[in-house]
């Protein structure tokens, strides 16, 4: 078989993280009842207008300035034309000929191998309704909630090369993104979504194959098996002599497999024409600037922040400044407390020990820095013992809870008082004489279990440093 | 007294000096709608119970000295495309039939402010789009000054209730015409302001970047009392343009010396009838005699403004006519197997043929492959046409022409030919396309009694101008006893 390399370029829509939509003052929050979030400007009735919402414009040049994009001084938004009953107005305000940002790039880096990954363009558009199907009924009803929920679209030049270069460029966005504050970009929710462009070439070739368009990719695992699917489909084709057809296809992650949904022969006509409600935006230097000087430490410098500022390892810098959620609860808590690598610890261990056995983002963390602050704390000052420590900890990342408080009600303090340590041990000594016989015989392993025992009785609150050296001096 | 044959402002002033009352005045205008309306067809929707409540309500107001407008009382027709809260507003189209919007357009709501008491909501062309009411699916508005002719349009039940004593005055939209050239045929006041100085919120759009809303009313100081009292800085119209001043009627003055005027040669051309020409002469005339400086010059470009507008107003339109589908509101189909059946059948039932036809052509123009030989040559063309009227505007105050080429034609005779109805719009669209503010004031009458319409045009924000030149020239017909 000859040797194939796969072409991948991406359109990543991002759902902006306003209070409001683009074009009204409808609130942006999810799980409002059904069309409770609307007014006549997001349901489309005839005689309203849009007036655009100057926050998106000020997300999107930033996404654009922190991915080295050329801001256009006189964007314009367009009108894609397209029946569909989750677009009340059948046409979508988009932009096409003047989008906000042109010509820009990130830099990844795969297996120690770096590389820049180019940015056609970033245009604003608003999102649709949600159709939702009743089978009892027989119908379909739509919810214009999220209608007009501000999107920005980010088109990557067909630079990548593996899914591995995908991934990383997704996640730079992310975290590019999250940094910013222009978007939790969570893939299971929506709030970003990839349409992945790929094609398949014999390696060397000067021109592209054809591509299609997947559609329909909820993670960052189905987008990798996405790829792989498609790739070996097109090289199959090819090898068997026939054509890849440009269409768009929808990935089935549940099957691991995807179907053609419309060629390019089917393709709509948008018939796109500039937006007449709409006046152009005239983005001046001082916005820009303005916008530029707002702009916060990405990650980078975090990194190296907390490497020189706080004296944390690499691999701690890396790991906290993954995600701005657990970078920022860092900050505060450290802020608080003043122990860094205390901090870091809990972060670094418990919390993603829960959060993978939860299945939950850094993002879904509830817990406020104030309580891991307070925690630390207290296993700092000997208050509760590290088992006690662990156990509070699960009931902060929990329900938040006050640990002080916790620890109170739940009587969980560290007995450090040597008389009833003393008390504990003699009455464990008496009750387990093959133990001691085996501890006197040599056996060092059955100190632990009367260690263990001693626990027990003492509720699990014995300081265990005191248990042992006493358990040594009785026996 | 016949309080409807009365200006809105005289009636207004009657009203404010108690000599009469809000509700008398109020059901005057309903005497002279339910003797007039069977034969002339003015009115979509009359709201006669909701008038003479809010007649009381004003009249409070008025005597507790809360409203002391000069509208204040005086009952108003509204064009059927602004949208009226809890009242049906169809724009004359079968898609809308049962259409009860939920809050009111900008302007309605500045007149309600102002203490106009609306009657009802007056016939026009579905979707304002054509120029003889006769596309309407509630049927065609005849003219009052001949019921066998057309009002003209697209607001031609505005015209035709204005000249028919069924209101004291009305508000029009004017997409390519559609207030100057109906109060043209009727024989009374439109005027289009310049792009931007009334709301369009709540005007459900035909063509959105020419669509401005205007007064039709009986001479040019009502037009410029109720512009002043319509206009305003909306931010929920993003094209809505905060103007330095809206004041217009201080312009009202019998003052044109020294005014340049000037007339274009382009305008002069065949098809144009004799009598209108004359009309348009003779206005040049008057206005000299009291010191105006008038000649005539190259505007250029004139006949590339029909296939610029109608390319650019039906690739709106065939996107704002989209949300029209049956799935949220208005007419659905009755009988559909699935989605897409339901789409073409309501649209087909829907819409009537002019509608139809404006949509496919803004589709086609749109679409892929076509879209730069005619949308953007179009829009090329109306910056052209912009430019032209920049160039006219630094030697002339005021551009003086007709409104339409003709009289108003009989009904049946223009919806077979609709090239030639499209022509007939080759005075009034090139304003829109530029922007520009334009009256029709009443110019006296061709040999068959009917009504010709003088066109006064000005630069953008010059509405001033326009008033003065209009308000001029009315006062020496009024002295002539020509109107």
């Amino acid at each position: 078989m000859k040797e194939y390399e796969t072409v991948i370029g991406l359109e990543v829509h991002v759902e902006l993280a306003t209070k409001t939509k683009i074009f009204c003052g409808c609130s942006t929050a999810f799980g409002g009842a059904p069309n409770t979030h609307t007014c006549p400007v997001c349901t489309g009735m005839p005689g309203s207008l849009p007036v655009l919402n100057k926050q998106v414009v000020e997300y999107a040049m930033a996404v654009g300035l922190a991915t080295n994009c050329e801001i256009t001084r006189n964007c314009k938004f367009d009108r894609k034309n397209y029946f569909y009953p989750d677009n009340p107005q059948n046409y979508q305000i988009s932009q096409l000929y003047y989008p906000i940002c042109r010509d820009g790039h990130v830099d990844i880096e795969v297996n120690g191998t770096k590389k820049s990954i180019g940015i056609h363009e970033i245009h604003m558009e608003e999102d649709a309704g949600k159709l939702i199907h009743d089978e009892w009924e027989d119908c379909s009803l739509v919810d214009f909630n999220r209608s007009g929920v501000p999107l920005i679209e980010i088109v990557s030049e067909p630079d990548m090369r593996s899914a591995e270069e995908v991934i990383a460029y997704l996640e730079k966005l992310r975290m590019t993104i999250q940094y910013l504050g222009a978007s939790d970009c969570k893939m299971q929710e929506g709030s970003m979504r990839a349409d992945v462009n790929i094609s398949v070439r014999e390696a060397g070739a000067a021109q592209f194959g054809t591509r299609t368009e997947m559609k329909n990719l909820n993670s960052f695992k189905s987008i990798a098996r996405a790829i792989e699917g498609e790739k070996n489909r097109q090289i199959e084709l090819i090898e068997s002599g026939k054509k890849v057809v440009q269409e768009t296809r929808r990935w089935d992650d549940a099957k691991e497999t995807s179907y053609a949904m419309r060629s390019k022969e089917d393709a709509q006509d948008y018939r796109y024409f500039p937006e007449p409600d709409l006046v152009p935006v005239v983005i001046s230097d001082e916005w820009i600037e303005k916008i530029r000087s707002r702009q916060p430490e990405f990650r980078e410098e975090k990194m190296a922040r907390y490497k020189e500022e706080f004296g944390l390892p690499d691999y701690d810098a890396e790991i906290i400044t993954g995600t701005k959620k657990l970078a920022d609860i860092f900050e505060a808590a450290t802020a608080i407390c003043g122990k860094p690598k205390k901090v870091s610890n809990w972060l670094m261990v418990e919390t993603m020990r829960i959060l993978k056995e939860k299945e939950m983002d850094p993002e879904d963390i509830t817990f406020s820095p104030e309580n891991l602050a307070k925690l630390v704390n207290l296993a700092d000052a000997g208050t509760i013992n590290s088992t006690a420590a662990k156990e509070v900890f699960e009931a902060v990342f929990n329900d938040n809870v006050d640990p002080d408080k916790y620890v109170e009600e739940h009587g969980m303090k560290q007995v450090n008082d040597e008389g009833a340590l003393r008390e504990a041990i003699e009455q464990v000594i008496a009750s387990n004489p093959q133990s001691v016989e085996d501890y006197r015989n040599g056996k060092e392993k059955a100190i632990g279990f009367l260690v263990g025992q001693t626990m027990k009785v003492m509720k699990g609150k014995a300081n265990p440093a005191m248990v042992n050296q006493i358990l040594k001096e009785l026996l | 007294m016949d309080l409807m044959s009365l200006t809105a402002v005289e009636l207004g002033r009657k009203i404010k000096a108690k000599e009469v009352t809000v509700e008398e005045a109020v059901l005057a205008a309903f005497e002279q709608i339910e003797s007039k309306e069977s034969e002339l067809n003015c009115y979509v929707t009359i709201t006669k119970e909701a008038a003479l409540s809010k007649a009381k309500e004003i009249q409070e107001k008025i005597d507790n000295g809360t409203l002391n407008g000069p509208l204040a009382g005086v009952p108003v027709a509204v064009k059927d495309n602004m949208c009226t809260t809890g009242v049906l507003t169809t724009c004359s189209s079968k898609i809308l039939e049962n259409f009860v919007p939920t809050f009111t357009a900008e302007a309605v709501l500045n007149l309600e402010k102002a203490g106009a008491v609306i009657l009802g909501k007056t016939n026009m062309d579905e979707f304002a789009m054509g120029s003889t009411t006769e596309t309407s699916h509630y049927g065609a508005t005849k003219n009052p000054w001949n019921t066998k002719h057309v009002p003209g349009g697209s607001s031609g039940g505005s015209a035709a209730a204005v000249a028919a004593n069924e209101c004291s005055f009305a508000l029009g939209s004017d997409t390519g015409g559609s207030i100057r050239q109906p109060s043209s045929y009727c024989g009374v006041t439109g005027m289009k302001p310049t792009y931007g100085t009334v709301s369009r919120y709540g005007l459900i759009a035909y063509g959105s970047s020419l669509d401005q809303i205007g007064p039709i009313a009986k001479d040019v100081t009502d037009c410029a009392t109720i512009l002043e009292a319509i206009a305003s800085y909306d931010p929920k119209d993003s094209t809505s343009i905060k103007r330095d001043d809206y004041d217009f009627t201080s312009a009202l003055v019998d003052d044109v010396k020294g005014m340049r005027i000037g007339i274009p040669k382009d305008y002069m051309i065949e098809g144009l009838s004799p009598e209108v020409k004359e009309a348009i002469m003779n206005a040049a005339h008057l206005l000299e005699q009291k010191g105006a400086v008038v000649e005539e010059f190259d505007l250029s470009l004139v006949q590339y403004a029909i296939p610029a507008y109608y390319v650019i107003a039906c690739a709106e339109a065939s996107s704002n006519l989209a949300r029209f589908d049956g799935v949220k509101y208005g007419y659905r189909t009755p009988e559909y197997n699935e989605l897409h059946e339901m789409y073409k059948r309501t649209r087909s039932e829907g819409f009537g043929p002019e509608v139809k036809r404006r949509i496919m052509l803004g589709s086609f123009v749109l679409s892929s492959g076509y879209y730069d030989a005619y949308y953007l040559k179009a829009l090329r063309t109306k910056a052209l046409i912009k430019q032209a009227f920049d160039k006219a505007f630094e030697k002339y105050d005021v551009i003086l022409g007709p409104v339409a080429p003709t009289t108003a034609p009989e009904i049946g005779s223009s919806l077979s030919d609709p090239i030639k109805m499209y022509l007939g719009d080759i005075y009034t669209i090139s304003v829109n396309l530029a922007g520009l503010p334009g009256i029709s004031v009443p110019g006296g009458f061709d040999s068959n009694g009917l009504p010709i319409g003088v066109q006064m045009i000005g630069n953008c924000f010059e509405e001033k101008k326009i008033i003065r030149a209009a308000y001029a020239f009315e006062q020496s017909m009024n002295a002539a006893g020509k109107n």
